[in-house]
Protein backbone atom coordinates (compact mmCIF):
# COMPACT_ATOMS: atom_id res chain seq x y z
CA UNK A 1 0.00 0.00 0.00
CA UNK A 2 1.48 3.41 -0.80
CA UNK A 3 -0.58 7.14 -0.44
CA UNK A 4 0.79 9.17 -3.20
CA UNK A 5 -0.63 12.97 -2.38
CA UNK A 6 -0.36 15.13 -5.25
CA UNK A 7 -0.11 18.95 -5.62
CA UNK A 8 -3.13 19.44 -3.23
CA UNK A 9 -4.53 22.80 -2.84
CA UNK A 10 -7.62 24.01 -1.17
CA UNK A 11 -9.53 27.13 -1.04
CA UNK A 12 -12.36 28.33 0.91
CA UNK A 13 -14.76 31.24 0.51
CA UNK A 14 -15.09 33.14 4.01
CA UNK A 15 -17.75 34.96 4.98
CA UNK A 16 -17.64 37.87 3.19
CA UNK A 17 -16.79 35.78 -0.49
CA UNK A 18 -13.09 36.67 0.06
CA UNK A 19 -11.09 33.21 -0.82
CA UNK A 20 -8.64 31.65 1.47
CA UNK A 21 -6.09 29.44 0.71
CA UNK A 22 -6.09 26.89 3.52
CA UNK A 23 -3.67 24.55 1.53
CA UNK A 24 -1.34 25.42 -0.64
CA UNK A 25 0.32 22.61 -3.35
CA UNK A 26 0.91 19.66 -1.15
CA UNK A 27 2.58 16.95 -2.27
CA UNK A 28 3.97 13.73 -0.50
CA UNK A 29 3.83 10.33 0.04
CA UNK A 30 3.18 8.02 2.27
CA UNK A 31 4.82 4.08 2.48
CA UNK A 32 2.52 1.18 3.60
CA UNK A 33 3.55 0.10 7.87
CA UNK A 34 4.82 4.14 8.10
CA UNK A 35 4.17 6.19 11.14
CA UNK A 36 3.83 10.04 9.52
CA UNK A 37 2.89 12.81 11.77
CA UNK A 38 1.81 16.23 10.31
CA UNK A 39 3.35 19.45 12.47
CA UNK A 40 1.94 22.67 12.24
CA UNK A 41 0.74 25.51 14.11
CA UNK A 42 -2.65 26.33 13.95
CA UNK A 43 -4.01 27.93 10.88
CA UNK A 44 -1.59 25.55 8.34
CA UNK A 45 -4.35 23.44 7.07
CA UNK A 46 -3.18 20.09 8.77
CA UNK A 47 -6.95 19.13 9.61
CA UNK A 48 -8.32 20.31 6.17
CA UNK A 49 -5.22 17.77 4.47
CA UNK A 50 -6.66 15.03 6.53
CA UNK A 51 -9.84 15.83 5.51
CA UNK A 52 -9.44 15.38 2.01
CA UNK A 53 -7.53 12.23 2.61
CA UNK A 54 -10.39 10.72 4.82
CA UNK A 55 -12.52 11.87 1.63
CA UNK A 56 -14.86 14.15 3.07
CA UNK A 57 -14.21 17.44 1.54
CA UNK A 58 -13.10 17.91 -2.06
CA UNK A 59 -9.41 19.84 -2.76
CA UNK A 60 -9.35 22.74 -5.07
CA UNK A 61 -6.87 21.22 -7.34
CA UNK A 62 -4.45 17.69 -6.58
CA UNK A 63 -5.43 14.21 -6.26
CA UNK A 64 -5.07 11.77 -3.76
CA UNK A 65 -4.15 8.04 -4.98
CA UNK A 66 -4.42 4.78 -2.93
CA UNK A 67 -1.88 2.47 -4.30
CA UNK A 68 -2.98 -1.24 -4.41
CA UNK A 69 -4.92 -1.04 -0.85
CA UNK A 70 -6.13 -4.71 0.00
CA UNK A 71 -9.18 -6.06 -0.81
CA UNK A 72 -12.02 -5.66 1.92
CA UNK A 73 -9.92 -2.51 3.22
CA UNK A 74 -11.58 0.58 3.60
CA UNK A 75 -9.17 3.03 1.99
CA UNK A 76 -9.03 5.26 5.65
CA UNK A 77 -10.73 5.85 8.25
CA UNK A 78 -10.05 8.89 11.02
CA UNK A 79 -9.94 8.93 14.88
CA UNK A 80 -11.05 12.51 14.99
CA UNK A 81 -10.23 15.48 17.60
CA UNK A 82 -12.77 15.06 19.71
CA UNK A 83 -13.95 11.20 20.36
CA UNK A 84 -17.13 12.05 17.86
CA UNK A 85 -18.54 8.06 19.44
CA UNK A 86 -22.28 7.70 18.97
CA UNK A 87 -23.28 8.30 22.40
CA UNK A 88 -26.62 5.92 21.58
CA UNK A 89 -24.28 3.11 21.31
CA UNK A 90 -22.21 1.10 23.46
CA UNK A 91 -18.28 0.92 23.52
CA UNK A 92 -19.50 -2.55 21.28
CA UNK A 93 -22.10 -0.82 18.95
CA UNK A 94 -19.73 2.05 18.14
CA UNK A 95 -17.13 -0.35 17.68
CA UNK A 96 -19.22 -2.33 15.36
CA UNK A 97 -21.20 0.39 13.09
CA UNK A 98 -18.44 0.54 10.42
CA UNK A 99 -18.30 -3.25 9.37
CA UNK A 100 -22.51 -2.94 10.00
CA UNK A 101 -23.03 -0.31 7.62
CA UNK A 102 -20.62 -2.14 5.05
CA UNK A 103 -22.68 -5.16 5.28
CA UNK A 104 -20.58 -7.35 7.20
CA UNK A 105 -23.08 -10.25 9.18
CA UNK A 106 -23.54 -9.69 13.11
CA UNK A 107 -21.87 -12.82 14.21
CA UNK A 108 -18.70 -11.81 12.17
CA UNK A 109 -18.81 -7.89 13.08
CA UNK A 110 -19.35 -8.92 16.67
CA UNK A 111 -16.70 -10.94 16.85
CA UNK A 112 -14.57 -8.59 15.29
CA UNK A 113 -15.60 -5.42 17.50
CA UNK A 114 -14.93 -7.37 20.09
CA UNK A 115 -11.20 -8.46 19.20
CA UNK A 116 -10.44 -4.75 18.31
CA UNK A 117 -12.28 -3.60 21.93
CA UNK A 118 -9.61 -6.12 23.79
CA UNK A 119 -6.64 -5.04 21.25
CA UNK A 120 -7.07 -1.32 22.67
CA UNK A 121 -7.43 -2.69 26.39
CA UNK A 122 -11.57 -1.80 26.74
CA UNK A 123 -12.08 -5.30 28.12
CA UNK A 124 -14.97 -5.62 30.63
CA UNK A 125 -16.59 -2.22 29.10
CA UNK A 126 -17.95 -3.43 25.88
CA UNK A 127 -21.68 -2.82 27.41
CA UNK A 128 -20.58 1.19 28.36
CA UNK A 129 -21.99 4.37 26.94
CA UNK A 130 -19.80 6.52 26.15
CA UNK A 131 -20.73 9.29 28.83
CA UNK A 132 -19.95 5.86 31.45
CA UNK A 133 -16.22 6.70 30.39
CA UNK A 134 -13.21 8.66 30.66
CA UNK A 135 -11.81 10.65 27.79
CA UNK A 136 -8.72 8.50 27.25
CA UNK A 137 -11.13 5.45 27.28
CA UNK A 138 -13.57 6.90 24.96
CA UNK A 139 -10.39 7.60 22.54
CA UNK A 140 -9.35 4.05 22.78
CA UNK A 141 -13.05 2.65 21.71
CA UNK A 142 -12.85 5.88 18.78
CA UNK A 143 -9.53 4.19 17.75
CA UNK A 144 -11.15 0.74 17.86
CA UNK A 145 -14.02 1.61 15.92
CA UNK A 146 -11.69 3.38 12.90
CA UNK A 147 -9.39 -0.13 13.00
CA UNK A 148 -13.23 -1.70 12.36
CA UNK A 149 -13.19 -1.43 8.80
CA UNK A 150 -9.74 -2.45 8.21
CA UNK A 151 -8.37 0.80 6.92
CA UNK A 152 -5.49 1.24 4.94
CA UNK A 153 -4.54 4.53 6.10
CA UNK A 154 -5.57 5.33 9.39
CA UNK A 155 -5.57 9.04 9.87
CA UNK A 156 -5.69 10.63 13.42
CA UNK A 157 -6.76 14.51 13.96
CA UNK A 158 -4.81 15.46 17.09
CA UNK A 159 -7.01 12.54 18.88
CA UNK A 160 -5.50 13.50 22.45
CA UNK A 161 -5.05 17.11 22.44
CA UNK A 162 -8.78 16.97 24.23
CA UNK A 163 -6.96 15.15 27.47
CA UNK A 164 -4.98 15.92 30.48
CA UNK A 165 -1.30 15.64 30.22
CA UNK A 166 -0.79 12.96 31.92
CA UNK A 167 -3.61 10.59 30.21
CA UNK A 168 -2.30 11.97 27.35
CA UNK A 169 1.29 11.06 28.11
CA UNK A 170 0.43 7.59 28.37
CA UNK A 171 -2.29 7.49 25.29
CA UNK A 172 0.90 8.38 22.91
CA UNK A 173 3.06 5.29 24.07
CA UNK A 174 -0.36 2.84 23.94
CA UNK A 175 -0.49 4.16 20.67
CA UNK A 176 3.26 3.56 20.13
CA UNK A 177 2.77 -0.02 21.20
CA UNK A 178 -0.40 -0.16 19.40
CA UNK A 179 1.58 0.47 16.29
CA UNK A 180 4.27 -1.75 16.72
CA UNK A 181 1.54 -4.98 17.16
CA UNK A 182 0.05 -4.21 13.97
CA UNK A 183 2.35 -2.03 11.56
CA UNK A 184 -0.94 0.09 10.66
CA UNK A 185 -0.24 2.97 8.05
CA UNK A 186 -0.74 5.94 10.46
CA UNK A 187 -1.14 9.64 9.39
CA UNK A 188 -0.81 11.67 12.54
CA UNK A 189 -1.79 15.31 12.40
CA UNK A 190 -0.82 17.66 15.66
CA UNK A 191 0.59 20.99 16.83
CA UNK A 192 2.94 19.26 19.43
CA UNK A 193 6.12 19.63 18.84
CA UNK A 194 7.15 16.49 21.02
CA UNK A 195 3.86 14.16 20.34
CA UNK A 196 5.05 14.37 16.11
CA UNK A 197 8.92 13.51 16.91
CA UNK A 198 7.94 11.46 20.03
CA UNK A 199 5.77 8.86 17.57
CA UNK A 200 6.54 9.68 13.54
CA UNK A 201 9.12 8.04 11.83
CA UNK A 202 8.93 11.08 9.63
CA UNK A 203 7.48 14.62 10.77
CA UNK A 204 5.84 16.68 8.17
CA UNK A 205 6.67 20.16 8.60
CA UNK A 206 3.89 22.65 7.45
CA UNK A 207 3.69 26.34 7.33
CA UNK A 208 0.88 28.79 8.22
CA UNK A 209 -1.70 29.83 5.88
CA UNK A 210 -1.61 29.25 3.16
CA UNK A 211 -0.11 25.27 4.28
CA UNK A 212 2.33 24.35 2.83
CA UNK A 213 5.09 21.90 3.42
CA UNK A 214 8.05 23.01 4.68
CA UNK A 215 10.12 20.09 5.40
CA UNK A 216 9.99 16.64 5.71
CA UNK A 217 12.09 15.17 8.56
CA UNK A 218 13.17 11.35 9.14
CA UNK A 219 13.37 11.06 12.60
CA UNK A 220 15.91 8.62 13.27
CA UNK A 221 14.89 7.60 16.99
CA UNK A 222 15.29 3.79 17.29
CA UNK A 223 11.93 1.62 17.67
CA UNK A 224 10.02 0.83 19.98
CA UNK A 225 10.64 3.93 21.97
CA UNK A 226 8.99 4.80 25.50
CA UNK A 227 9.64 6.79 28.53
CA UNK A 228 13.25 6.93 27.37
CA UNK A 229 13.17 8.02 24.37
CA UNK A 230 12.28 11.46 25.78
CA UNK A 231 15.29 11.44 27.88
CA UNK A 232 18.02 11.24 24.73
CA UNK A 233 19.55 14.22 23.15
CA UNK A 234 18.83 12.99 19.96
CA UNK A 235 15.12 13.91 21.00
CA UNK A 236 15.72 16.77 22.03
CA UNK A 237 17.55 17.53 19.37
CA UNK A 238 15.16 16.89 16.85
CA UNK A 239 12.13 18.72 18.97
CA UNK A 240 14.28 22.01 18.87
CA UNK A 241 15.30 21.67 15.53
CA UNK A 242 11.36 21.51 14.86
CA UNK A 243 10.65 24.16 16.79
CA UNK A 244 13.04 26.91 15.11
CA UNK A 245 11.10 25.57 11.95
CA UNK A 246 7.91 26.60 13.53
CA UNK A 247 8.71 29.50 15.90
CA UNK A 248 7.77 32.03 13.24
CA UNK A 249 4.57 30.76 12.37
CA UNK A 250 3.52 30.20 15.87
CA UNK A 251 4.19 33.55 16.66
CA UNK A 252 2.27 35.09 14.12
CA UNK A 253 0.02 32.86 14.96
CA UNK A 254 -0.49 33.95 17.94
CA UNK A 255 -0.93 37.19 17.19
CA UNK A 256 -4.39 37.12 14.51
CA UNK A 257 -6.06 34.51 16.02
CA UNK B 1 -12.06 36.88 64.61
CA UNK B 2 -13.40 33.76 65.35
CA UNK B 3 -10.74 30.98 65.42
CA UNK B 4 -13.05 28.37 63.30
CA UNK B 5 -15.08 28.77 60.65
CA UNK B 6 -17.86 26.24 59.60
CA UNK B 7 -18.36 26.63 56.33
CA UNK B 8 -20.87 23.77 56.29
CA UNK B 9 -21.52 20.81 58.62
CA UNK B 10 -22.64 17.98 56.70
CA UNK B 11 -26.21 17.14 58.08
CA UNK B 12 -28.75 14.62 57.19
CA UNK B 13 -31.24 16.52 54.58
CA UNK B 14 -33.81 15.86 52.89
CA UNK B 15 -33.69 13.14 50.64
CA UNK B 16 -35.55 12.09 47.19
CA UNK B 17 -37.84 9.65 49.12
CA UNK B 18 -38.51 12.60 51.95
CA UNK B 19 -39.42 14.88 49.08
CA UNK B 20 -41.62 12.31 47.48
CA UNK B 21 -43.42 11.94 50.63
CA UNK B 22 -44.24 15.74 50.61
CA UNK B 23 -45.56 15.94 47.40
CA UNK B 24 -47.94 12.80 48.05
CA UNK B 25 -48.63 14.80 52.00
CA UNK B 26 -49.35 18.14 49.97
CA UNK B 27 -52.63 16.06 47.77
CA UNK B 28 -53.59 14.44 50.40
CA UNK B 29 -53.93 17.84 52.08
CA UNK B 30 -55.71 19.72 49.83
CA UNK B 31 -58.53 16.88 49.41
CA UNK B 32 -58.74 17.08 53.45
CA UNK B 33 -59.58 20.29 53.30
CA UNK B 34 -61.57 20.14 50.44
CA UNK B 35 -63.56 17.52 52.59
CA UNK B 36 -63.53 19.73 55.39
CA UNK B 37 -64.62 23.23 54.26
CA UNK B 38 -67.80 20.81 52.33
CA UNK B 39 -68.95 19.54 55.74
CA UNK B 40 -68.53 21.92 57.90
CA UNK B 41 -70.87 23.76 55.07
CA UNK B 42 -68.93 26.65 53.87
CA UNK B 43 -68.63 25.64 50.32
CA UNK B 44 -72.24 24.36 49.52
CA UNK B 45 -71.98 21.13 47.14
CA UNK B 46 -73.48 22.54 44.17
CA UNK B 47 -70.85 24.37 43.55
CA UNK B 48 -68.17 22.00 44.66
CA UNK B 49 -69.30 18.69 46.21
CA UNK B 50 -66.63 16.93 48.74
CA UNK B 51 -64.28 14.44 47.84
CA UNK B 52 -65.79 11.59 49.05
CA UNK B 53 -69.12 12.43 47.03
CA UNK B 54 -67.13 12.94 43.83
CA UNK B 55 -65.48 9.15 44.80
CA UNK B 56 -69.46 7.90 44.88
CA UNK B 57 -70.53 9.10 42.24
CA UNK B 58 -67.20 7.98 40.03
CA UNK B 59 -68.16 3.98 41.26
CA UNK B 60 -71.25 4.75 40.65
CA UNK B 61 -70.31 5.44 36.95
CA UNK B 62 -68.13 2.96 36.52
CA UNK B 63 -70.97 0.46 37.72
CA UNK B 64 -72.76 1.59 34.97
CA UNK B 65 -70.97 1.78 32.91
CA UNK B 66 -71.24 5.09 31.86
CA UNK B 67 -67.98 6.36 32.34
CA UNK B 68 -66.20 3.53 30.41
CA UNK B 69 -68.06 4.02 27.60
CA UNK B 70 -67.38 8.06 27.81
CA UNK B 71 -63.43 7.14 28.30
CA UNK B 72 -63.48 4.80 25.37
CA UNK B 73 -64.84 6.80 22.93
CA UNK B 74 -62.27 9.77 23.70
CA UNK B 75 -59.17 7.14 24.10
CA UNK B 76 -59.92 6.45 20.76
CA UNK B 77 -60.26 9.82 18.96
CA UNK B 78 -57.23 10.80 21.25
CA UNK B 79 -55.24 7.60 19.95
CA UNK B 80 -56.01 7.30 16.10
CA UNK B 81 -55.56 11.67 16.01
CA UNK B 82 -52.27 11.33 18.09
CA UNK B 83 -51.03 8.45 16.08
CA UNK B 84 -51.82 9.78 12.66
CA UNK B 85 -50.13 13.35 13.80
CA UNK B 86 -47.08 12.07 15.21
CA UNK B 87 -46.72 9.53 11.98
CA UNK B 88 -47.29 12.65 9.77
CA UNK B 89 -45.28 14.50 11.73
CA UNK B 90 -42.20 12.83 12.41
CA UNK B 91 -41.74 12.40 8.67
CA UNK B 92 -41.97 15.80 7.70
CA UNK B 93 -39.73 16.79 10.64
CA UNK B 94 -37.10 14.45 9.19
CA UNK B 95 -37.64 15.79 5.36
CA UNK B 96 -37.66 18.93 6.69
CA UNK B 97 -34.84 18.83 8.46
CA UNK B 98 -32.81 16.64 6.10
CA UNK B 99 -33.52 18.23 2.86
CA UNK B 100 -32.19 22.11 1.83
CA UNK B 101 -35.32 22.00 -0.56
CA UNK B 102 -38.07 20.63 1.41
CA UNK B 103 -36.66 22.99 4.04
CA UNK B 104 -37.10 25.88 2.12
CA UNK B 105 -40.63 25.41 0.69
CA UNK B 106 -41.96 23.68 4.22
CA UNK B 107 -40.77 26.12 6.38
CA UNK B 108 -42.98 29.19 5.39
CA UNK B 109 -45.56 26.65 5.43
CA UNK B 110 -45.73 26.19 8.74
CA UNK B 111 -44.84 28.90 9.79
CA UNK B 112 -47.98 29.99 8.36
CA UNK B 113 -50.38 27.95 9.68
CA UNK B 114 -48.38 26.76 13.30
CA UNK B 115 -50.22 30.06 14.67
CA UNK B 116 -53.69 29.25 13.93
CA UNK B 117 -55.60 27.85 16.91
CA UNK B 118 -56.71 24.03 15.70
CA UNK B 119 -59.86 24.29 17.37
CA UNK B 120 -60.71 26.92 14.78
CA UNK B 121 -60.24 24.30 11.96
CA UNK B 122 -63.10 22.37 13.84
CA UNK B 123 -65.75 24.13 11.34
CA UNK B 124 -63.68 23.17 8.47
CA UNK B 125 -62.95 19.69 9.35
CA UNK B 126 -67.02 19.17 9.49
CA UNK B 127 -67.44 21.09 6.31
CA UNK B 128 -65.07 18.59 4.36
CA UNK B 129 -65.55 15.15 6.74
CA UNK B 130 -69.12 15.45 8.18
CA UNK B 131 -69.75 15.32 10.98
CA UNK B 132 -68.67 12.20 13.13
CA UNK B 133 -65.43 10.84 13.90
CA UNK B 134 -63.63 12.51 11.15
CA UNK B 135 -63.30 15.64 12.07
CA UNK B 136 -62.44 15.32 15.43
CA UNK B 137 -59.51 13.04 15.05
CA UNK B 138 -58.54 14.86 11.64
CA UNK B 139 -58.86 18.09 13.92
CA UNK B 140 -56.70 16.31 16.89
CA UNK B 141 -53.82 14.69 14.25
CA UNK B 142 -53.64 18.51 12.98
CA UNK B 143 -53.17 19.76 16.41
CA UNK B 144 -50.28 17.20 17.47
CA UNK B 145 -48.57 17.29 13.81
CA UNK B 146 -46.89 20.58 14.38
CA UNK B 147 -45.21 19.78 17.83
CA UNK B 148 -43.95 16.75 16.48
CA UNK B 149 -42.94 18.26 12.99
CA UNK B 150 -41.29 21.71 14.36
CA UNK B 151 -39.36 18.98 17.02
CA UNK B 152 -38.08 16.47 14.64
CA UNK B 153 -36.84 19.27 12.39
CA UNK B 154 -34.50 20.78 15.05
CA UNK B 155 -33.74 17.63 16.30
CA UNK B 156 -32.38 16.95 13.07
CA UNK B 157 -30.78 20.04 12.56
CA UNK B 158 -28.88 20.09 15.74
CA UNK B 159 -27.74 16.72 14.91
CA UNK B 160 -23.76 17.00 15.03
CA UNK B 161 -21.67 17.50 11.90
CA UNK B 162 -19.40 15.53 13.64
CA UNK B 163 -21.14 12.52 13.85
CA UNK B 164 -21.99 12.94 10.26
CA UNK B 165 -18.43 13.27 9.30
CA UNK B 166 -17.08 10.45 11.50
CA UNK B 167 -20.21 7.76 10.37
CA UNK B 168 -19.77 9.11 6.99
CA UNK B 169 -15.86 8.58 7.00
CA UNK B 170 -17.05 4.33 8.16
CA UNK B 171 -18.49 4.21 5.00
CA UNK B 172 -21.64 5.04 5.94
CA UNK B 173 -24.37 6.16 2.73
CA UNK B 174 -26.38 9.38 2.78
CA UNK B 175 -29.31 7.16 4.01
CA UNK B 176 -27.31 4.94 6.31
CA UNK B 177 -26.76 8.01 8.07
CA UNK B 178 -30.24 9.49 8.27
CA UNK B 179 -31.19 6.07 10.06
CA UNK B 180 -28.21 5.44 12.11
CA UNK B 181 -27.10 8.80 13.24
CA UNK B 182 -29.42 11.62 12.53
CA UNK B 183 -32.91 9.44 13.56
CA UNK B 184 -31.05 8.25 16.92
CA UNK B 185 -29.12 11.87 17.35
CA UNK B 186 -32.86 13.79 17.42
CA UNK B 187 -34.84 10.73 19.29
CA UNK B 188 -34.85 12.74 22.70
CA UNK B 189 -36.11 15.86 20.92
CA UNK B 190 -38.52 13.91 18.98
CA UNK B 191 -39.98 12.35 21.81
CA UNK B 192 -40.00 15.81 23.31
CA UNK B 193 -42.38 16.56 20.55
CA UNK B 194 -44.67 13.76 21.79
CA UNK B 195 -45.08 14.70 25.29
CA UNK B 196 -46.13 18.24 23.93
CA UNK B 197 -48.43 16.65 21.32
CA UNK B 198 -50.19 14.41 23.59
CA UNK B 199 -51.11 17.62 25.95
CA UNK B 200 -52.62 19.08 22.56
CA UNK B 201 -54.14 15.94 21.59
CA UNK B 202 -55.80 16.04 25.39
CA UNK B 203 -56.92 20.03 24.82
CA UNK B 204 -58.54 19.08 21.55
CA UNK B 205 -60.35 16.47 22.44
CA UNK B 206 -61.99 18.03 25.19
CA UNK B 207 -62.78 21.00 22.89
CA UNK B 208 -64.34 19.17 20.01
CA UNK B 209 -66.09 17.03 21.85
CA UNK B 210 -67.81 20.40 24.46
CA UNK B 211 -68.41 21.74 20.78
CA UNK B 212 -70.30 18.43 18.92
CA UNK B 213 -70.50 15.07 20.28
CA UNK B 214 -73.06 12.82 21.79
CA UNK B 215 -70.23 11.27 24.55
CA UNK B 216 -66.74 11.53 25.47
CA UNK B 217 -65.09 13.09 28.65
CA UNK B 218 -65.48 16.50 27.31
CA UNK B 219 -69.16 15.80 26.57
CA UNK B 220 -69.88 14.08 29.84
CA UNK B 221 -68.43 17.11 31.52
CA UNK B 222 -70.19 20.19 29.66
CA UNK B 223 -73.53 17.95 30.11
CA UNK B 224 -73.30 17.38 33.78
CA UNK B 225 -72.81 20.96 33.79
CA UNK B 226 -75.90 21.33 32.26
CA UNK B 227 -77.72 19.54 34.60
CA UNK B 228 -75.85 20.66 37.69
CA UNK B 229 -74.21 17.37 38.42
CA UNK B 230 -71.55 18.92 40.02
CA UNK B 231 -70.13 15.50 41.47
CA UNK B 232 -69.94 14.21 37.93
CA UNK B 233 -68.55 17.15 35.99
CA UNK B 234 -65.74 16.54 38.84
CA UNK B 235 -65.22 13.05 38.22
CA UNK B 236 -64.25 14.01 34.39
CA UNK B 237 -62.01 16.61 35.53
CA UNK B 238 -60.26 14.26 37.51
CA UNK B 239 -60.35 11.61 34.64
CA UNK B 240 -59.07 14.11 32.99
CA UNK B 241 -56.17 14.96 35.32
CA UNK B 242 -55.37 10.94 35.30
CA UNK B 243 -55.26 11.01 31.69
CA UNK B 244 -52.92 13.88 31.17
CA UNK B 245 -50.41 12.01 33.96
CA UNK B 246 -50.85 8.39 32.00
CA UNK B 247 -49.47 9.98 28.96
CA UNK B 248 -46.22 11.66 30.79
CA UNK B 249 -46.03 8.49 32.89
CA UNK B 250 -46.22 5.99 29.71
CA UNK B 251 -44.28 8.76 27.30
CA UNK B 252 -41.63 8.81 30.00
CA UNK B 253 -41.33 5.17 30.15
CA UNK B 254 -40.99 4.97 26.52
CA UNK B 255 -38.09 7.38 26.60
CA UNK B 256 -36.19 5.58 29.37
CA UNK B 257 -36.80 2.24 27.11
CA UNK B 258 -35.57 4.15 23.51
CA UNK B 259 -33.09 6.46 24.82
CA UNK B 260 -31.48 4.64 27.34
CA UNK B 261 -27.74 6.64 26.66
CA UNK B 262 -28.89 9.56 28.37
CA UNK B 263 -29.58 9.83 32.18
CA UNK B 264 -30.78 13.30 33.01
CA UNK B 265 -34.52 13.42 32.27
CA UNK B 266 -35.39 11.91 35.35
CA UNK B 267 -33.33 13.46 37.81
Amino acid sequence: MRVRVEGLSKTFLDRRGHEIEALHDVSLTLEGGEFVTVLGPSGCGKSTLLHILAGLLPPTRGRVVFDDVPDGARVSSVVFQEHALFPWRTVLGNVAFGPEVRGVPAPEREARARRLVELVGLQGFEDRYPRELSGGMRQRAAIARALAVEPALLLMDEPFSALDAQSRSLMQFELLGLWERTRLSILYVTHQIQEAVLLGDRVVVMTRRPGRVLTVRPVGLSRPRDEQTLLTPAFAALVDECWQLIKQDARAALVDA
Amino acid sequence: MPDRVVLYEAAPGMHAGRHRLAGLASVLGLLLVWEGLSRVGWVPPLFLPPPSSVLVEAGRMLMSGELVRHLAVSLLRIGLGFVLGAASGTAVGLVLGASRLAEAVGNPLIAATYPIPKIALLPLMVLWLGIGEAPKVAMIALGVFFPVAINTYAGVRDTETLMVKAATSLGASRSQVLTKVVLPSALPVILAGYRLGAGVALLLVVSAEMINATAGIGFLILHAGDLMLTAKLVVGLVVLSLLGLASTWGLRAVEGYLVPWRDDFRS
